[in-house]
């Protein structure tokens, strides 16, 4: 990998070719902002959160930091008087769709958002990130979910909105979700699932870890030895962490 | 509305492209031709030839506008929206014709007749405001001009 | 038809067909584009067959269906050829007496002239028409003496010699530095240079490459490159095989909007002729080269027109655009070079390729070269599809082309660019079209719609119009775009319903800003400018629906009302009668009153009140007066004087 350096908020960086400006930021320590980036899957560059100045001959842009290359040379500023002022101006965005859910009011106030001046105010939980898409297509290989219809109105459902039995609520979903949105459906289909008692497919066995086999936890993956096992061996929960063979996500 | 769906017929059509890839909303808006709506089994069977997930092929189906789920009236009235017919003065045209059978732009009126639909620009610029049924196109439109064109398909 | 397997057997070929033709017969053409299919003219093509038939014509003239014309205001058309008299607005009832008149004793029929409303002066030939005079239908102009269905046609006019010289006279590094020196510029809307596109992808290390010919065209108003796909194909599949050629890609892709049939149609039986006469296909022209089309049906996005968007769909997904850090010419579809152009940049490659880039430099303005297909529409008497050279005037296209504003209303802008562009108001008709100078006034060239706009459009309204657009359009994925628009949108509608509040220009202005400076794609980045256009020049506007609740146009419903000027009303019964909310009361000689209640503000009474009476009167920002007391409603006949 041909190395390159980069220079954000001032410092002289290096990194290697193939690197995002935010992996190279993190890896310095600097913090930018993110809501739908998450490292185990393709970054998808919707929420606009970690937008930051590239500052050029004469003009600047603004970019993700998510999902722009890092290039040889090129000048990065996250944290300057335009970047805020656009920062704020999406968590209002964000604040007047979801007013309800934690870590928006958290960004906002960070901010300086106190009262969303917008006129239409909503009550979603759901940022529309696809984080939970994500994770059931490219680490599950199931896409029992998925984004359904498009502008405004766009949602996250099962198709048809019903819930159908290629979803294990393996749960993978929920350890993504930045607002808790999932949360919530995924512990009204685990009770469901509880309810009607199939046998099924556990998490890792979608995920060709382990093969098929009787569960011997009802379910419970707290419970799960290989769980507990491969989070200790990987320093962090495995549905995230576990590296894919099969899998070929898109 | 409960059609039956030929899995026959779905194949005939993913066929004709003879393994090409790249084909699914081509599929998708020839089984919309052929039914005048999508059925959850038709989806189904698109799913399982091509190999892509439901709710991927779901995801598509939901997010065109060519593309119907539920079924179609038997006559399809769009009605053009575009910026020359606006300036024209389409919106009372649209606010007739919806107030004329009694539905809202995208949907279907009980009895299956008329499906209605907005359609940005048919390219009739000249006619505007401009509407079509069926095809044809009736432009020049006034709103009082509008009950006695949708009385010919009745 | 044996497939023409050398340059040399394409030019005896051609030679054959324009023997065989023999240039003196008489040819009727008449336009069949979508356009005058809504005026019927299928009616008329088949009214002179028949005729002809009747008269048993069928060896001294021949009738021929084209693509089409342009001049749609005045459809259907009938150019009868080679003296090129042009018929307007001809009726299946008037094909006899074309054919007995014009064709048989060579006379004009003079009542289906085109004849200037101004100076009265009728135009016998095509070329007289003020409309057609004043442009340069250099891309354009072959439309109205093509049949689509028939390759010939094309053959003769010239066609595929520029594909000729492109793959036996040129190599591929040539031909980009030709169409780099050419100046030639994206015709979709980005503008960007077509030369450096091409030689990008070119170099691009992969060994497979693709082009793609976008005819998503979905900007309301705009339909040129639906005419040219449907009336001229092949000048848009020679210009593609030519790129492919240049740029090293032996697949391309043609995407056509689902609501464009005829022009689905069109393409594939071209491909299909192309293919049999070894314009396509393995070892064209026997020069080694294989390539092949597909073509692929939009389903109903705007959005899918983006080229990133547009290459997912290619692939099968769902249509929505990508971040494009890493150019498509280097990545496009499944990972390979893709280079995409719009239908007309492609239809004016062969152009470049026969007559060379410095003549093409030398038509346009300094930043943009050749010419430019505009859809010109709205509220101007020539509504049609016009193509004039880059650096022409606003001015010259609306007034000396489209014959002004109808009605004898006022001007008040020309909205360029689409959804995506923005409002140029009176004082800057001058401004010649050219990317950069548009640009600059905060609208764009974009694919070439330009709609006109008088005294009675609001542009408020106007405003509202097209994010309404953006939002049922918006993919939804990136926060700036689907929450920027809603909400921009959701201000807006309260201006125009009354509810308009002190601040909400800034507040727009903010949100607009940022939509602008943060969406992922072209859609929410120039989602803006409709916005910031008309606040730009027409601030007072805005002001007036917020602040004095007035709409100065008199469109938006909220804020107006439908009053009978008692002194002017006749009691002619003609609005009660067509009130679809019996608002209206009155009789004969008892003047009629609209009762505001029950008013749905529909404007029929406005539309159908004789224009000798003008009673109706549209009332905004003051609150309309109290209808005369009963008592006084009865209409005294005034008795004519007696002289003594």
């Amino acid at each position: 990998m041909k190395r390159i350096t980069l220079k954000i908020d001032g410092r002289e960086l290096k990194a290697h070719e193939g690197m995002t400006i935010l992996e190279v930021a993190r890896e310095a320590g600097i913090k930018i902002p993110t809501l739908c980036y998450h490292k185990s899957v393709s970054p998808s560059g919707s929420c606009r959160l970690c937008t930051v100045e590239l500052v050029g001959s004469g003009k600047t842009r603004l970019v993700t930091a998510c999902t722009y290359p890092a290039e040889q040379g090129i000048v990065v500023k996250t944290n300057s008087a335009k970047v805020k002022k656009t920062r704020k101006m999406l968590l209002e965005l964000l604040l007047a769709r979801c007013p309800n859910v934690k870590i928006i009011q958290q960004l906002a106030r960070d901010y300086g958002v106190e009262k969303p001046r917008l006129k239409k105010i909503k009550n979603e939980d759901c940022i529309l990130c696809g984080l939970c898409t994500q994770v059931c297509q490219e680490r599950m290989g199931v896409s029992a979910i998925n984004f359904v219809g498009r502008g405004i109105n766009r949602t996250v459902d099962f198709p048809f909105e019903r819930m159908w039995d290629v979803c294990v609520a393996c749960g993978a979903c929920t350890y993504v979700c930045p607002t808790g949105h999932i949360q919530n459906e995924a512990r009204k289909v685990a009770q469901l699932k509880r309810q009607l008692g199939i046998q099924r497919k556990c998490r890792y066995m979608l995920m060709g870890a382990v093969s098929n086999k009787l569960c011997p936890n009802n379910y419970e993956c707290w419970r799960c030895e290989y769980e507990q096992r491969t989070e200790y061996r990987l320093g962090e929960h495995p549905v995230l962490a576990l590296k894919l063979t099969q899998r070929q996500g898109r | 509305m409960v059609s039956q769906i030929d899995p026959v017929a779905i194949d005939t059509i993913i066929d004709r492209y003879q393994g090409e890839e790249g084909i699914l909303i081509q599929v998708l808006l020839d089984v919309q031709h052929e039914y005048n709506w999508l059925p959850q089994e038709a989806l189904k069977r698109i799913s399982d030839r091509l190999g892509i997930a439901f709710s991927e092929v779901y995801r598509v189906a939901s997010f065109y506008k060519a593309m119907s789920l539920t079924p179609r009236g038997y006559h399809l009235i769009r009605v053009c929206l575009g910026t020359a017919c606006h300036v024209r003065g389409a919106p009372r045209i649209l606010d007739k014709v919806e107030r004329a059978i009694n539905i809202k732009a995208g949907e279907t009126t009980q009895d299956m007749k008329f499906s209605l639909e907005r359609v940005n620009c048919l390219g009739c610029c000249a006619l505007g405001p401009v509407m079509v049924v069926d095809g044809e196109a009736h432009g020049n439109l006034v709103p009082a001009k509008v009950e006695e064109i949708l009385n010919e398909y009745y | 038809m044996a497939q023409l397997k050398s340059s040399a057997e394409l030019e005896a070929f051609r030679e054959a067909i324009l023997n065989k033709k023999g240039t003196e017969r008489p040819c009727i053409t008449i336009c069949s584009g979508t356009g005058c299919r809504a005026y019927a003219s299928e009616t008329v093509s088949t009214a002179f067959e028949e005729e002809i038939k009747k008269q048993g014509l069928e060896d001294t003239v021949d009738v021929k269906t084209t693509g089409c014309h342009g001049f749609c205001e005045k459809g259907p058309l009938v150019v009868i050829l080679p003296g090129e008299i042009c018929y307007v607005q001809v009726k299946p009832t008037d094909v006899v007496q074309i054919i007995s008149q014009t064709i048989v004793e060579s006379k004009i029929v003079d009542h289906l002239l085109y004849t200037d409303p101004v100076t009265g002066e009728k135009a016998v030939h095509e070329s007289e028409i003020p409309f057609y005079k004043n442009q340069a239908r250099l891309v354009f102009g072959n439309n109205s003496k093509i049949d689509p269905t028939n390759i010939d046609d094309y053959i003769v006019l010239g066609g595929y010699s520029a594909l000729s010289k492109a793959l036996f006279k040129m190599a591929p590094e040539e031909i980009i530095k030709e169409v780099k020196n050419s100046g030639l510029r994206g015709r979709g809307g980005g503008g960007f240079p077509t030369g450096r596109k091409w030689e990008e992808c070119r170099y691009a290390p992969r060994d497979i490459k693709y082009v793609i010919v976008n005819a998503d065209e979905g900007d309301p108003g705009a339909y040129m490159d639906r005419s040219l796909l449907e009336g001229n194909p092949h000048s848009v599949l020679e210009g593609l095989i030519i790129g492919a050629y240049a740029i090293g890609s032996h697949v391309g892709y043609i995407y056509v909007r689902e609501e464009y049939p005829l022009a689905v149609e069109n393409v594939f039986i071209a491909i299909n002729q192309a293919e049999e006469y070894g314009f396509l296909g393995k070892d064209i022209l026997g020069s080694g080269f294989d390539f092949t089309i597909k073509v692929h049906r939009g389903a109903g996005a705007f959005v899918s027109g983006e080229s990133s968007a547009l290459m997912t769909a290619l692939e099968g997904r769902v249509g929505e655009p990508r971040p494009k850090y890493i150019h498509t010419v280097i990545s496009g579809i499944w990972d390979k070079p893709s280079t995409l152009n719009n239908v007309e940049t492609w239809a004016n490659v062969p152009l470049i390729i026969n007559n060379g880039a410095d003549w093409y430099a030398s038509i346009g303005t300094e930043s943009s070269k050749g010419t430019k297909i505009f859809s010109l529409v709205g509220k101007v008497n020539n509504t049609g599809l016009v193509e004039v050279p880059m650096g022409t005037s606003l001015r010259d296209i609306i007034y000396n082309i489209g014959g002004g504003i109808p009605e004898g209303k006022k001007f008040k802008a020309v909205q360029t660019g689409g959804p995506s562009g923005g409002c140029i108001p009176e004082s800057l008709i001058d401004s010649p079209v050219d990317f950069d100078e548009l640009s600059a006034l905060g609208s764009m060239m974009g694919s070439g719609g330009m709609i006109v706009m008088d005294e009675d459009t609001c542009m408020v309204d106007t405003a509202r119009y097209f994010l309404d657009f953006l939002a049922d359009e918006s993919c939804g994925k990136c926060t700036p775009c689907r929450e920027g628009i809603d909400q921009m949108l959701t201000i807006l509608t309260h201006i125009t319903e009354g509810e308009g509040q002190d601040g909400d220009i800034e507040l727009l202005e903010e949100i607009a800003e940022v939509t602008r400076d943060a969406s992922l794609c072209a859609l929410g980045q120039t989602a803006a400018n409709p916005v910031l256009s008309t606040i730009r020049y027409f601030r007072d506007e805005y002001e007036a629906h917020i602040t004095e609740k007035r709409c100065p146009a008199g469109v938006c419903k909220a804020l107006i009302s439908y009053y009978i000027q008692p002194d002017k009303c006749k009691a002619c019964l003609i609005c009660l009668k067509n009130c679809p909310s019996g608002a209206i009361t009155g009789g004969k000689k008892q003047i009629h009153v609209i009762d505001q209640g029950k008013c749905i503000k529909c404007g029929i009474c406005f539309d159908v009140c004789p224009k000798r009476f003008s009673a109706v009167e549209k009332i905004s920002g003051r609150p309309v007066p109290l209808p005369p007391p009963i008592e006084a409603r009865t209409i005294r006949e005034r008795k004519p004087r007696r002289k003594h």
